[in-house]
Protein backbone atom coordinates (compact mmCIF):
# COMPACT_ATOMS: atom_id res chain seq x y z
CA UNK A 1 0.00 0.00 0.00
CA UNK A 2 1.38 3.15 -0.85
CA UNK A 3 1.49 6.05 2.00
CA UNK A 4 0.45 9.35 0.85
CA UNK A 5 2.00 12.99 2.27
CA UNK A 6 -1.13 12.97 4.61
CA UNK A 7 -1.26 9.27 5.95
CA UNK A 8 2.57 10.31 6.95
CA UNK A 9 1.51 13.50 8.78
CA UNK A 10 -0.77 11.32 10.85
CA UNK A 11 1.77 8.35 11.48
CA UNK A 12 4.43 11.17 12.31
CA UNK A 13 1.57 13.05 14.83
CA UNK A 14 0.79 9.68 16.50
CA UNK A 15 4.78 8.72 16.80
CA UNK A 16 5.13 12.32 18.10
CA UNK A 17 8.21 13.10 15.90
CA UNK A 18 8.38 16.41 13.91
CA UNK A 19 8.78 15.91 10.73
CA UNK A 20 9.28 18.79 8.04
CA UNK A 21 6.60 19.34 5.40
CA UNK A 22 9.24 19.60 2.58
CA UNK A 23 10.26 15.86 4.26
CA UNK A 24 6.95 14.13 3.76
CA UNK A 25 7.60 13.19 0.08
CA UNK A 26 10.61 11.06 0.06
CA UNK A 27 9.72 9.49 3.76
CA UNK A 28 6.30 8.83 1.88
CA UNK A 29 7.92 7.22 -0.72
CA UNK A 30 10.91 4.91 1.61
CA UNK A 31 7.57 3.91 3.61
CA UNK A 32 5.65 3.07 0.65
CA UNK A 33 8.93 1.08 -0.75
CA UNK A 34 9.09 -0.77 2.25
CA UNK A 35 5.16 -1.55 2.86
CA UNK A 36 5.28 -3.07 -0.85
CA UNK A 37 8.17 -5.22 -0.09
CA UNK A 38 6.68 -6.48 3.99
CA UNK A 39 2.66 -7.19 1.32
CA UNK A 40 4.85 -9.99 0.29
CA UNK A 41 3.28 -11.93 3.21
CA UNK A 42 0.17 -11.81 1.73
CA UNK A 43 1.29 -14.75 -0.15
CA UNK A 44 0.91 -16.76 2.93
CA UNK A 45 -1.94 -18.67 4.01
CA UNK A 46 -2.03 -17.96 7.57
CA UNK A 47 -5.52 -19.26 8.49
CA UNK A 48 -6.46 -20.62 12.04
CA UNK A 49 -2.52 -20.15 12.43
CA UNK A 50 -2.21 -17.98 16.30
CA UNK A 51 -0.29 -15.30 16.14
CA UNK A 52 3.34 -15.75 17.77
CA UNK A 53 4.10 -12.84 20.45
CA UNK A 54 7.36 -14.65 22.12
CA UNK A 55 9.58 -17.30 21.71
CA UNK A 56 9.82 -16.81 25.92
CA UNK A 57 9.37 -21.01 27.29
CA UNK A 58 7.77 -19.53 30.89
CA UNK A 59 4.19 -18.39 31.11
CA UNK A 60 4.03 -14.94 32.99
CA UNK A 61 5.96 -15.54 36.44
CA UNK A 62 3.68 -14.49 39.48
CA UNK A 63 5.07 -13.38 42.84
CA UNK A 64 4.29 -11.80 46.16
CA UNK A 65 2.43 -8.55 45.97
CA UNK A 66 5.27 -6.40 47.92
CA UNK A 67 7.90 -3.50 47.15
CA UNK A 68 11.35 -5.14 45.60
CA UNK A 69 12.76 -1.67 44.64
CA UNK A 70 12.38 1.98 45.34
CA UNK A 71 13.30 5.14 47.45
CA UNK A 72 16.22 5.74 45.04
CA UNK A 73 14.37 9.23 44.10
CA UNK A 74 17.49 11.33 43.72
CA UNK A 75 18.82 8.48 41.42
CA UNK A 76 15.97 8.42 39.12
CA UNK A 77 16.02 12.09 39.08
CA UNK A 78 19.88 12.47 38.02
CA UNK A 79 19.41 11.97 34.34
CA UNK A 80 16.32 14.60 34.22
CA UNK A 81 16.87 17.05 32.09
CA UNK A 82 14.87 19.27 34.19
CA UNK A 83 14.13 19.11 37.63
CA UNK A 84 13.21 20.53 40.73
CA UNK A 85 12.00 19.69 44.77
CA UNK A 86 12.16 16.28 43.85
CA UNK A 87 9.78 16.16 40.54
CA UNK A 88 10.38 15.73 37.13
CA UNK A 89 9.75 19.00 35.00
CA UNK A 90 7.57 19.58 32.15
CA UNK A 91 5.65 22.52 29.78
CA UNK A 92 2.86 23.69 31.43
CA UNK A 93 -0.01 21.06 30.36
CA UNK A 94 -3.16 22.65 32.05
CA UNK A 95 -4.25 25.90 31.31
CA UNK B 1 56.04 -13.31 29.00
CA UNK B 2 54.30 -10.31 27.91
CA UNK B 3 55.62 -9.93 25.05
CA UNK B 4 52.76 -13.13 24.04
CA UNK B 5 49.55 -11.41 25.48
CA UNK B 6 48.27 -10.09 22.22
CA UNK B 7 48.34 -13.43 20.40
CA UNK B 8 46.53 -15.40 22.97
CA UNK B 9 43.10 -15.94 23.03
CA UNK B 10 40.83 -15.55 25.91
CA UNK B 11 41.01 -19.02 27.42
CA UNK B 12 44.80 -19.10 27.30
CA UNK B 13 44.75 -15.26 29.21
CA UNK B 14 42.83 -17.00 31.91
CA UNK B 15 44.81 -19.95 32.36
CA UNK B 16 48.17 -17.82 31.97
CA UNK B 17 46.55 -15.80 34.40
CA UNK B 18 45.87 -18.78 36.36
CA UNK B 19 49.56 -19.93 36.33
CA UNK B 20 50.93 -16.60 37.37
CA UNK B 21 52.67 -16.22 34.40
CA UNK B 22 51.68 -12.32 34.25
CA UNK B 23 49.03 -10.15 36.11
CA UNK B 24 45.76 -8.92 35.59
CA UNK B 25 47.22 -5.45 35.37
CA UNK B 26 49.61 -6.75 32.92
CA UNK B 27 47.09 -7.33 31.03
CA UNK B 28 44.90 -4.88 31.30
CA UNK B 29 47.48 -2.31 30.44
CA UNK B 30 48.35 -3.75 27.19
CA UNK B 31 44.44 -4.20 26.29
CA UNK B 32 44.21 -0.53 26.97
CA UNK B 33 46.96 0.60 25.30
CA UNK B 34 45.65 -1.12 22.25
CA UNK B 35 42.53 -0.01 22.71
CA UNK B 36 44.03 3.52 22.25
CA UNK B 37 46.16 1.97 19.16
CA UNK B 38 42.36 1.35 17.96
CA UNK B 39 40.67 4.80 17.71
CA UNK B 40 41.23 5.54 14.00
CA UNK B 41 38.57 2.74 14.06
CA UNK B 42 36.07 4.16 16.09
CA UNK B 43 35.31 1.01 18.10
CA UNK B 44 34.67 2.37 21.56
CA UNK B 45 31.95 5.30 22.18
CA UNK B 46 33.34 5.31 25.59
CA UNK B 47 36.64 4.25 27.20
CA UNK B 48 37.01 3.12 30.94
CA UNK B 49 40.68 3.30 31.18
CA UNK B 50 40.65 4.13 35.17
CA UNK B 51 37.79 1.53 36.24
CA UNK B 52 39.49 -1.11 33.84
CA UNK B 53 42.73 -0.91 36.10
CA UNK B 54 41.15 -0.49 39.49
CA UNK B 55 39.17 -3.73 38.34
CA UNK B 56 42.64 -5.59 37.37
CA UNK B 57 44.01 -4.12 40.45
CA UNK B 58 40.87 -6.35 42.59
CA UNK B 59 41.17 -9.04 40.40
CA UNK B 60 44.95 -9.64 41.34
CA UNK B 61 44.26 -9.00 45.23
CA UNK B 62 41.67 -11.66 44.76
CA UNK B 63 43.95 -13.89 42.99
CA UNK B 64 46.79 -13.37 45.83
CA UNK B 65 43.97 -14.44 48.05
CA UNK B 66 43.33 -17.56 46.41
CA UNK B 67 39.79 -17.01 45.37
CA UNK B 68 39.39 -16.61 41.49
CA UNK B 69 36.65 -16.66 39.14
CA UNK B 70 35.78 -17.92 35.85
CA UNK B 71 36.78 -14.56 33.99
CA UNK B 72 39.25 -12.95 36.45
CA UNK B 73 41.12 -10.36 34.97
CA UNK B 74 39.77 -10.70 31.10
CA UNK B 75 39.40 -7.17 29.08
CA UNK B 76 35.71 -7.33 28.19
CA UNK B 77 34.02 -4.91 25.29
CA UNK B 78 30.61 -3.81 26.18
CA UNK B 79 27.98 -2.98 23.32
CA UNK B 80 26.69 0.67 24.46
CA UNK B 81 23.23 -0.78 24.76
CA UNK B 82 23.93 -2.40 28.14
CA UNK B 83 23.29 -0.25 31.15
CA UNK B 84 26.43 0.00 32.80
CA UNK B 85 25.77 2.33 36.20
CA UNK B 86 27.84 5.50 36.69
CA UNK B 87 29.08 4.79 33.01
CA UNK B 88 27.63 6.74 30.16
CA UNK B 89 25.29 4.59 28.19
CA UNK B 90 24.00 5.80 24.76
CA UNK B 91 23.07 3.38 22.62
CA UNK B 92 24.25 5.23 20.14
CA UNK B 93 21.94 7.61 19.55
CA UNK B 94 22.09 10.99 20.57
CA UNK B 95 18.53 11.16 22.79
CA UNK B 96 20.59 9.63 25.50
CA UNK B 97 23.01 12.24 25.91
CA UNK B 98 24.92 12.56 28.63
CA UNK B 99 22.65 9.23 30.29
CA UNK B 100 24.14 7.61 33.23
CA UNK B 101 22.01 4.43 34.13
CA UNK B 102 21.56 4.31 37.99
CA UNK B 103 21.87 0.61 37.81
CA UNK B 104 23.80 -2.20 36.01
CA UNK B 105 22.12 -4.71 33.75
CA UNK B 106 21.96 -8.02 34.73
CA UNK B 107 24.50 -9.51 31.81
CA UNK B 108 27.18 -7.24 32.76
CA UNK B 109 26.63 -7.34 36.71
CA UNK B 110 27.05 -11.33 36.26
CA UNK B 111 30.72 -10.92 34.01
CA UNK B 112 31.82 -8.46 37.18
CA UNK B 113 30.93 -10.74 39.44
CA UNK B 114 32.52 -13.74 37.45
CA UNK B 115 35.78 -10.91 37.88
CA UNK B 116 35.86 -9.73 34.18
CA UNK B 117 37.36 -5.94 33.25
CA UNK B 118 35.39 -3.55 31.62
CA UNK B 119 37.81 -1.84 28.96
CA UNK B 120 34.84 0.29 27.47
CA UNK B 121 31.16 0.54 25.56
CA UNK B 122 31.19 -0.23 22.16
CA UNK B 123 29.63 1.66 18.94
CA UNK B 124 26.93 -0.34 17.38
CA UNK B 125 24.07 0.77 14.93
CA UNK B 126 21.37 3.87 16.54
CA UNK B 127 19.38 1.29 18.74
CA UNK B 128 20.76 -1.64 17.22
CA UNK B 129 18.68 -0.76 14.13
CA UNK B 130 20.94 -1.90 11.40
CA UNK B 131 23.33 -4.17 10.11
CA UNK B 132 26.94 -1.79 9.28
CA UNK B 133 27.24 0.50 12.67
CA UNK B 134 27.01 3.18 10.40
CA UNK B 135 23.34 4.64 11.86
CA UNK B 136 25.65 5.63 14.92
CA UNK B 137 25.21 9.15 16.28
CA UNK B 138 28.99 8.61 16.61
CA UNK B 139 29.75 8.01 12.81
CA UNK B 140 30.53 4.68 11.42
CA UNK B 141 32.81 1.86 13.04
CA UNK B 142 35.28 0.44 10.66
CA UNK B 143 36.02 -2.76 10.38
CA UNK B 144 39.83 -3.83 11.22
CA UNK B 145 39.80 -5.80 7.56
CA UNK B 146 40.15 -4.40 3.94
CA UNK B 147 39.95 -6.17 0.44
CA UNK B 148 43.70 -6.72 -0.37
CA UNK B 149 45.17 -3.66 -2.63
CA UNK B 150 42.07 -1.81 -1.87
CA UNK B 151 41.97 1.58 0.72
CA UNK B 152 38.59 1.76 1.01
CA UNK B 153 37.07 1.32 4.66
CA UNK B 154 34.83 -1.65 5.03
CA UNK B 155 31.72 -1.57 7.43
CA UNK B 156 32.24 -3.75 10.62
CA UNK B 157 28.50 -5.57 10.15
CA UNK B 158 26.38 -4.59 12.54
CA UNK B 159 24.40 -3.77 14.83
CA UNK B 160 27.39 -4.90 17.33
CA UNK B 161 29.86 -3.98 15.23
CA UNK B 162 31.83 -2.20 17.48
CA UNK B 163 32.20 -5.01 19.81
CA UNK B 164 33.01 -7.50 16.92
CA UNK B 165 35.90 -4.93 15.32
CA UNK B 166 37.30 -4.74 19.17
CA UNK B 167 37.67 -8.40 19.41
CA UNK B 168 38.91 -8.85 15.59
CA UNK B 169 41.32 -5.85 15.86
CA UNK B 170 42.47 -7.11 19.26
CA UNK B 171 41.33 -4.58 21.37
CA UNK B 172 39.32 -6.63 23.71
CA UNK B 173 39.99 -10.48 24.72
CA UNK B 174 35.74 -11.26 24.85
CA UNK B 175 32.79 -8.90 23.91
CA UNK B 176 29.28 -8.45 24.56
CA UNK B 177 26.99 -7.72 21.92
CA UNK B 178 22.47 -7.80 21.03
CA UNK B 179 20.94 -9.73 18.46
CA UNK B 180 17.73 -9.32 16.94
CA UNK B 181 17.74 -9.84 13.50
CA UNK B 182 21.25 -11.12 13.43
CA UNK B 183 23.49 -8.46 14.90
CA UNK B 184 25.85 -10.09 16.87
CA UNK B 185 26.65 -13.30 13.66
CA UNK B 186 26.56 -10.91 10.62
CA UNK B 187 29.42 -8.62 12.39
CA UNK B 188 30.67 -11.55 13.42
CA UNK B 189 31.07 -13.20 10.26
CA UNK B 190 31.99 -9.87 8.78
CA UNK B 191 35.23 -9.16 11.29
CA UNK B 192 36.67 -12.51 10.69
CA UNK B 193 35.46 -13.69 14.68
CA UNK B 194 32.82 -16.31 16.28
CA UNK B 195 29.36 -14.56 17.64
CA UNK B 196 27.16 -16.16 19.32
CA UNK B 197 23.41 -15.42 19.65
CA UNK B 198 21.76 -18.07 22.72
CA UNK B 199 18.29 -19.04 22.73
CA UNK B 200 15.62 -16.53 23.95
CA UNK B 201 15.42 -16.54 28.08
CA UNK B 202 18.94 -17.46 28.67
CA UNK B 203 20.60 -14.31 28.89
CA UNK B 204 18.80 -11.52 30.55
CA UNK B 205 17.28 -8.76 28.79
CA UNK B 206 17.59 -6.40 31.71
CA UNK B 207 18.69 -3.31 32.20
CA UNK B 208 19.66 -4.14 28.25
CA UNK B 209 17.97 -0.96 25.87
CA UNK B 210 15.22 -2.22 24.28
CA UNK B 211 14.72 -2.30 20.81
CA UNK B 212 12.22 -4.77 19.98
CA UNK B 213 12.09 -6.88 22.84
CA UNK B 214 10.70 -10.54 21.65
CA UNK B 215 13.49 -10.84 19.04
CA UNK B 216 16.31 -9.17 21.34
CA UNK B 217 19.27 -11.75 22.45
CA UNK B 218 22.38 -10.48 24.35
CA UNK B 219 25.43 -12.69 23.58
CA UNK B 220 28.78 -12.77 23.08
CA UNK B 221 31.86 -12.28 20.62
CA UNK B 222 35.11 -14.07 20.90
CA UNK B 223 37.84 -15.14 19.00
CA UNK B 224 37.29 -18.83 19.23
CA UNK B 225 34.11 -21.06 20.03
CA UNK B 226 36.20 -21.89 23.74
CA UNK B 227 35.75 -18.29 24.00
CA UNK B 228 32.50 -17.93 23.13
CA UNK B 229 31.23 -20.77 25.82
CA UNK B 230 33.30 -19.45 28.83
CA UNK B 231 31.34 -15.73 28.43
CA UNK B 232 28.51 -17.47 28.09
CA UNK B 233 28.54 -19.27 31.26
CA UNK B 234 28.97 -16.45 32.83
CA UNK B 235 26.08 -14.05 31.02
CA UNK B 236 23.35 -16.61 31.04
CA UNK B 237 20.92 -17.37 33.92
CA UNK B 238 17.75 -17.08 35.68
CA UNK B 239 16.46 -13.64 36.51
CA UNK B 240 13.59 -12.47 37.96
CA UNK B 241 13.50 -9.09 37.05
CA UNK B 242 13.07 -10.16 33.08
CA UNK B 243 9.64 -12.38 32.66
CA UNK B 244 10.74 -14.01 29.93
CA UNK B 245 14.14 -14.97 31.64
CA UNK B 246 14.14 -18.65 31.47
CA UNK B 247 14.35 -20.31 35.07
CA UNK B 248 16.31 -22.71 33.78
CA UNK B 249 20.61 -24.35 34.99
CA UNK B 250 23.33 -23.04 33.55
CA UNK B 251 25.41 -25.85 31.93
CA UNK B 252 29.05 -25.89 31.33
CA UNK B 253 29.70 -24.88 28.09
CA UNK B 254 32.96 -25.00 27.69
CA UNK B 255 32.85 -28.89 28.85
CA UNK B 256 30.89 -29.61 25.85
CA UNK B 257 33.51 -28.79 23.62
CA UNK B 258 34.03 -32.74 23.04
CA UNK B 259 34.98 -32.42 19.58
CA UNK B 260 32.88 -35.72 19.33
CA UNK B 261 29.79 -34.84 16.73
CA UNK B 262 30.08 -38.49 15.33
CA UNK B 263 26.11 -39.82 14.85
CA UNK B 264 25.09 -36.07 14.78
CA UNK B 265 22.24 -34.92 12.47
CA UNK B 266 23.25 -31.85 10.46
CA UNK B 267 20.36 -30.08 8.21
CA UNK B 268 21.25 -28.26 4.79
CA UNK B 269 17.86 -26.25 4.41
CA UNK B 270 17.22 -25.94 0.52
CA UNK B 271 15.06 -22.77 0.45
CA UNK B 272 18.43 -21.19 2.04
CA UNK B 273 19.80 -22.17 -1.46
CA UNK B 274 17.15 -20.29 -3.23
CA UNK B 275 17.82 -16.34 -2.58
CA UNK B 276 20.65 -15.26 -5.57
CA UNK B 277 23.50 -16.55 -3.33
CA UNK B 278 26.97 -15.94 -4.33
CA UNK B 279 28.72 -18.82 -5.66
CA UNK B 280 31.29 -18.62 -3.45
CA UNK B 281 28.93 -18.46 -0.14
CA UNK B 282 27.99 -21.64 -1.89
CA UNK B 283 30.69 -23.23 -2.30
CA UNK B 284 31.78 -22.55 1.79
CA UNK B 285 28.50 -24.04 2.48
CA UNK B 286 29.21 -26.76 0.98
CA UNK B 287 32.47 -27.15 2.11
CA UNK B 288 31.34 -26.72 5.85
CA UNK B 289 29.08 -29.63 5.41
CA UNK B 290 31.83 -31.47 3.96
CA UNK B 291 33.76 -30.80 7.01
CA UNK B 292 31.43 -31.93 9.37
CA UNK B 293 30.11 -35.23 7.85
CA UNK B 294 33.83 -36.33 7.59
CA UNK B 295 33.86 -35.79 11.39
CA UNK B 296 31.55 -38.62 11.78
CA UNK B 297 28.20 -36.35 11.55
CA UNK B 298 25.11 -37.34 8.82
CA UNK B 299 24.32 -34.20 6.83
CA UNK B 300 21.18 -34.54 4.82
CA UNK B 301 18.40 -31.90 3.32
CA UNK B 302 15.77 -30.55 4.89
CA UNK B 303 13.23 -27.76 4.22
CA UNK B 304 12.07 -25.01 6.02
CA UNK B 305 9.28 -23.76 3.75
CA UNK B 306 8.37 -20.19 5.22
CA UNK B 307 12.42 -18.72 4.87
CA UNK B 308 11.79 -16.03 2.36
CA UNK B 309 8.74 -15.10 4.86
CA UNK B 310 10.44 -14.25 7.56
CA UNK B 311 12.47 -11.10 6.71
CA UNK B 312 9.58 -8.92 5.97
CA UNK B 313 7.69 -10.29 9.18
CA UNK B 314 10.65 -9.20 11.12
CA UNK B 315 10.36 -5.75 9.48
CA UNK B 316 6.52 -5.43 10.43
CA UNK B 317 7.35 -7.48 14.23
CA UNK B 318 10.71 -5.73 14.91
CA UNK B 319 9.36 -1.74 14.56
CA UNK B 320 6.19 -2.49 15.85
CA UNK B 321 8.04 -3.41 18.92
CA UNK B 322 10.21 -0.57 18.62
CA UNK B 323 7.53 2.24 17.85
CA UNK B 324 6.26 1.18 21.67
CA UNK B 325 9.52 0.49 23.12
CA UNK B 326 11.02 4.22 22.26
CA UNK B 327 8.26 5.56 23.08
CA UNK B 328 10.00 6.20 26.55
CA UNK B 329 12.24 8.71 24.83
CA UNK B 330 10.26 11.78 25.79
CA UNK B 331 13.18 14.57 26.97
CA UNK B 332 11.27 14.55 30.33
CA UNK B 333 13.40 11.81 32.40
CA UNK B 334 16.29 11.44 30.56
CA UNK B 335 18.85 12.23 27.44
CA UNK B 336 18.28 15.12 25.16
CA UNK B 337 15.35 17.60 25.54
CA UNK B 338 14.48 20.29 23.39
CA UNK B 339 12.55 23.12 24.79
CA UNK B 340 9.39 24.25 23.22
CA UNK B 341 6.02 25.96 24.57
CA UNK B 342 4.06 23.19 25.32
CA UNK B 343 4.58 19.66 25.80
CA UNK B 344 3.25 17.92 22.54
CA UNK B 345 5.90 20.40 20.81
CA UNK B 346 9.02 19.30 23.09
CA UNK B 347 8.31 16.08 22.58
CA UNK B 348 7.82 16.34 18.57
CA UNK B 349 10.88 18.33 18.24
CA UNK B 350 12.66 16.39 20.99
CA UNK B 351 12.55 13.06 18.79
CA UNK B 352 13.15 15.05 15.68
CA UNK B 353 15.97 15.71 16.97
CA UNK B 354 17.48 12.79 18.82
CA UNK B 355 16.56 9.71 16.30
CA UNK B 356 18.01 9.69 13.39
CA UNK B 357 17.08 8.59 9.56
CA UNK B 358 16.49 4.82 10.34
CA UNK B 359 15.56 5.04 13.80
CA UNK B 360 12.89 7.36 12.63
CA UNK B 361 12.14 4.92 9.73
CA UNK B 362 11.23 2.59 12.09
CA UNK B 363 9.19 3.69 14.31
CA UNK B 364 6.48 5.52 11.80
CA UNK B 365 6.54 2.23 9.99
CA UNK B 366 6.00 -0.05 13.81
CA UNK B 367 3.46 3.22 14.55
CA UNK B 368 1.86 2.41 11.18
CA UNK B 369 1.21 -1.30 11.47
CA UNK B 370 0.41 -1.13 14.70
CA UNK B 371 -2.44 1.46 14.10
CA UNK B 372 -6.29 1.18 13.99
CA UNK B 373 -7.09 -0.42 10.36
CA UNK B 374 -3.60 -2.01 9.64
CA UNK B 375 -2.82 -4.18 12.88
CA UNK B 376 -4.82 -7.15 11.75
CA UNK B 377 -3.33 -6.96 8.19
CA UNK B 378 0.02 -6.13 9.19
CA UNK B 379 0.90 -7.03 12.64
CA UNK B 380 -1.26 -10.07 13.25
CA UNK B 381 0.13 -11.12 9.88
CA UNK B 382 3.29 -10.98 10.68
CA UNK B 383 2.71 -12.85 13.78
CA UNK B 384 0.88 -15.30 12.01
CA UNK B 385 4.28 -16.12 9.49
CA UNK B 386 6.41 -15.73 12.54
CA UNK B 387 4.70 -18.61 14.27
CA UNK B 388 5.01 -20.34 10.90
CA UNK B 389 8.95 -19.79 10.58
CA UNK B 390 8.87 -21.49 14.87
CA UNK B 391 6.65 -24.26 13.51
CA UNK B 392 9.39 -25.15 10.49
CA UNK B 393 12.08 -25.14 12.84
CA UNK B 394 9.97 -27.28 15.22
CA UNK B 395 9.27 -29.83 12.14
CA UNK B 396 13.15 -29.72 11.10
CA UNK B 397 13.92 -30.49 14.54
CA UNK B 398 12.09 -33.86 14.64
CA UNK B 399 14.99 -35.36 11.92
CA UNK B 400 17.84 -33.43 12.72
CA UNK B 401 20.17 -31.96 15.55
CA UNK B 402 21.41 -28.82 14.07
CA UNK B 403 21.07 -26.87 10.97
CA UNK B 404 24.17 -25.31 8.87
CA UNK B 405 23.46 -22.57 6.82
CA UNK B 406 25.63 -18.80 5.26
CA UNK B 407 25.46 -16.44 7.99
CA UNK B 408 25.13 -13.65 5.72
CA UNK B 409 25.12 -13.38 1.83
CA UNK B 410 27.95 -11.70 1.21
CA UNK B 411 31.35 -10.55 3.18
CA UNK B 412 32.03 -6.74 4.20
CA UNK B 413 30.90 -3.85 1.84
CA UNK B 414 32.24 -0.59 1.71
CA UNK B 415 30.92 1.75 3.96
CA UNK B 416 28.13 3.52 2.65
CA UNK B 417 27.96 1.16 -0.15
CA UNK B 418 24.26 0.04 1.05
CA UNK B 419 23.10 3.09 2.88
CA UNK B 420 20.59 4.59 0.12
CA UNK B 421 18.54 1.60 -0.38
CA UNK B 422 16.79 0.67 2.93
CA UNK B 423 15.77 -2.85 1.81
CA UNK B 424 19.42 -3.62 0.02
CA UNK B 425 20.68 -3.36 3.76
CA UNK B 426 17.65 -5.20 5.23
CA UNK B 427 18.86 -8.17 3.26
CA UNK B 428 21.77 -8.96 5.10
CA UNK B 429 19.84 -10.14 8.14
CA UNK B 430 18.29 -12.78 5.35
CA UNK B 431 19.80 -16.18 7.27
CA UNK B 432 19.85 -14.51 9.99
CA UNK B 433 16.68 -13.15 11.32
CA UNK B 434 14.95 -17.03 11.14
CA UNK B 435 16.55 -18.02 13.95
CA UNK B 436 15.75 -15.00 16.09
CA UNK B 437 11.88 -15.33 15.26
CA UNK B 438 12.02 -18.60 16.39
CA UNK B 439 14.31 -17.77 19.55
CA UNK B 440 16.97 -20.64 18.69
CA UNK B 441 20.42 -20.52 19.32
CA UNK B 442 22.89 -19.78 16.84
CA UNK B 443 26.23 -19.54 16.28
CA UNK B 444 28.74 -17.79 13.51
CA UNK B 445 32.19 -19.48 12.86
CA UNK B 446 34.46 -18.30 10.60
CA UNK B 447 34.94 -20.75 8.11
CA UNK B 448 37.05 -18.91 4.98
CA UNK B 449 37.63 -15.87 2.53
CA UNK B 450 36.21 -14.40 -0.42
CA UNK B 451 37.39 -14.09 -3.72
CA UNK B 452 38.49 -10.54 -2.41
CA UNK B 453 40.15 -11.95 0.50
CA UNK B 454 37.12 -10.77 3.37
CA UNK B 455 36.21 -13.67 6.14
CA UNK B 456 33.06 -15.23 5.30
CA UNK B 457 30.90 -16.66 8.62
CA UNK B 458 29.32 -20.34 8.61
CA UNK B 459 26.08 -20.44 10.95
CA UNK B 460 24.86 -23.17 13.15
CA UNK B 461 21.35 -23.28 14.28
CA UNK B 462 20.03 -25.60 17.55
CA UNK B 463 17.27 -26.91 19.32
CA UNK B 464 16.06 -23.79 21.94
CA UNK B 465 18.20 -24.12 24.98
CA UNK B 466 20.58 -26.87 23.27
CA UNK B 467 23.55 -24.40 23.19
CA UNK B 468 25.97 -27.41 23.90
CA UNK B 469 25.77 -29.06 20.81
CA UNK B 470 25.37 -25.86 19.18
CA UNK B 471 29.41 -25.35 20.85
CA UNK B 472 30.12 -28.98 20.29
CA UNK B 473 29.64 -28.89 16.36
CA UNK B 474 31.33 -25.21 16.27
CA UNK B 475 33.96 -26.01 18.04
CA UNK B 476 34.06 -29.50 14.79
CA UNK B 477 33.86 -26.43 12.23
CA UNK B 478 36.49 -23.97 13.79
CA UNK B 479 38.90 -27.21 13.83
CA UNK B 480 38.53 -28.33 10.27
CA UNK B 481 38.47 -24.64 8.89
CA UNK B 482 41.45 -23.37 10.28
CA UNK B 483 40.82 -19.86 9.95
CA UNK B 484 44.34 -18.24 10.91
CA UNK B 485 43.57 -15.14 8.80
CA UNK B 486 44.30 -11.93 10.44
CA UNK B 487 42.61 -8.29 9.73
CA UNK B 488 45.32 -5.60 8.32
CA UNK B 489 44.73 -3.47 11.44
CA UNK B 490 46.07 -5.44 14.59
CA UNK B 491 45.89 -2.84 17.35
CA UNK B 492 48.90 -5.31 19.18
CA UNK B 493 50.79 -7.50 16.89
CA UNK B 494 51.76 -10.69 18.10
CA UNK B 495 51.51 -12.93 15.01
Amino acid sequence: MALDKRTVARIASLARIRVEAEELEALAGELSQILAWVEELNAVDTRGVLPMASAAVSRLPMREDHVTDGGCREAILQNAPKSAKGFFVVPKVVE
Amino acid sequence: MTGRLPALTLAEARDGLKRKEFSARELIEAYIAAMERARPLNIFITETPERALEMARASDDRRARGSTRSLDGIPVAVKDLFCTKGVLTTAASHILDGFLPPYESTVTEKLWKSGAVLLGKTNCDEFAMGSSTTTSFYGPTLSPWRRPGDNRPLVAGGSSGGSAAAIAARAALGAVGTDTGGSIRQPASFCGIVGLKPSYGRCSRWGVVAYASSLDHPGPLARTVRDAAILLAAMAGHDPKDSTSAPLPVPDFEAALSGDIRGLRIGVPAEYRSSGMPAEIDALWEKGAGWLAAAGARVKEISLPMTRYALPAYYIIAPAEASSNLARYDGVRFGLRVDAGNIDEMYELTRAAGFGAEVRRRILIGTYVLSAGYYEAYYLKAQRVRALVAGDFRKAFETVDLILAPTAPSAAFAVGEKSKDPIAMYLNDVFTVTANLAGLPAISVPAGLSGDGLPLGLQLIGRAFDEETVFRAAGVLEDAAEFRHLPEFLAQDGR
